[in-house]
């Protein structure tokens, strides 16, 4: 007897090579990409080029794992947010225990690669950074505490450490500036985005900022939170790493980002279209990406001279 | 003898397990070359210096 179609359905996946590469969160790989190389290219010593290709992609691969983990994990409460519904899991593509099982494999070779082809510090840092990501964060604090993202926000600063780490093998204090300016980053960017979806993760009963202490105290900690990261952002001229190019891109950049989060602190809370914090979340992503890129820019030009 | 139950897949599912099968073929030929790379990278002339 033949099954009929509809009942393979469910038996015979028909998931395409992209949604497996959709469950590493590609968007959050490229930032993990790019802070890792900036954290390797920074630190001191010589790394060959290829050993630095495969220590980033190990990176960036572990960064992925624990997104896979975090989806396989958030399927529930993925299905009814509308900015993650269509994810591999909820739309139906990718089964829970495929993405569990690719997430571990993942996981396993990109930290034991890590591990035999770099130093057993950072493969140390990256399982820690999967563990506190996929366990920490996902598991305990997103759906207990608003706090949630401030120290889940940790997992996502540590790649510029372990791209610092791939280098020297020993920690210092300038990879922990860069960990330091993701991590004071992760609440204003968060937080902007949980304000125009605050429906959402109240549907789904995530203890977001703006649902536990409501708008007007998000809004506010949203700028002492962009203070915060604003003089954060200058440290690295400060401690000597960098120099005055660096400092007037982060005193601009940073400069918008406190204007802009202090227009998000003035907006009404009971606004609805909530123009200032989608303006706030956006700028959120250019500013991290353009200070770290000034950051290495101004370090390339350097090492030139 | 009872005819064993098979299951008949759609052109659609034959495709996606197609794009799977290369898709992990491709990613095992790339870490074995990251091995092999990263090996070199390593030890450079050291690989040779072995005990026999």
């Amino acid at each position: 007897m033949a099954i009929s179609e509809e009942s393979t359905a469910t038996l015979v996946s028909s998931a395409m090579p992209r949604d497996y590469f959709d469950l590493l969160k590609p968007r959050v790989m490229a930032l993990v990409v790019f802070t890792a190389f900036v954290g390797l290219y920074v630190a001191p010593g010589n790394l060959s080029p290829a050993l630095s290709f495969i220590a980033v992609l190990a990176i960036a691969i572990g960064a992925g794992a624990s997104g896979a983990l975090n989806m396989w994990y958030d399927a529930d409460i993925d299905a009814v947010m509308g900015r993650t519904a269509e994810r591999p899991i909820p739309s139906g593509r990718v089964s829970a225990q495929e993405t569990l099982t690719f997430a571990l494999i993942l996981s396993i070779f990109s930290v034991a690669t890590l591990g035999v082809l770099i130093n057993w510090l950072s493969a140390a840092l990256l399982a820690f950074t999967i563990f506190f990501y996929a366990v920490v964060y996902t598991m305990w604090l997103k759906r207990w505490t608003p706090q949630n993202i401030v120290i889940g926000g940790a997992a996502g600063a540590i790649p510029p450490v372990i791209g610092w780490t791939s280098v020297t093998g020993t920690f210092a204090l300038e990879p922990f500036i860069l960990f330091l300016i993701i991590f004071l980053w992760t609440p204003p960017h968060f937080w902007a985005l949980a304000l125009f979806k605050s429906a959402d993760y109240g549907r789904a009963g995530v203890p977001m900022m703006p649902n536990v202490a409501g708008n007007a105290s998000t809004q506010r900690q949203i700028f002492i939170y962009s203070v915060l990261l604003a003089l954060s952002g200058m440290l690295p001229f400060v401690l000597g790493y960098n120099g005055p190019a660096y400092a007037a891109a982060a005193a601009i950049l940073g400069g918008v980002f406190v204007w802009r989060a202090w227009e998000v602190n003035l907006m009404d809370p009971q606004d609805t279209k909530m123009i200032k914090a989608k303006q706030l979340f956006g700028y959120s992503i250019v500013y991290l990406f353009a200070l770290f890129a000034v950051l290495l820019a101004e370090r390339v030009v350097m090492d030139l001279m | 003898m009872a005819k064993p139950e098979l299951v008949e897949m759609t052109p659609d599912q034959k495709k996606a397990q197609r794009a799977r099968n290369v898709a992990i073929a491709l990613a095992l030929v790339a870490f074995v070359v990251i091995v092999y790379v990263g090996t070199w990278a390593k030890l450079g002339a050291n690989i040779l210096a072995r005990p026999l």
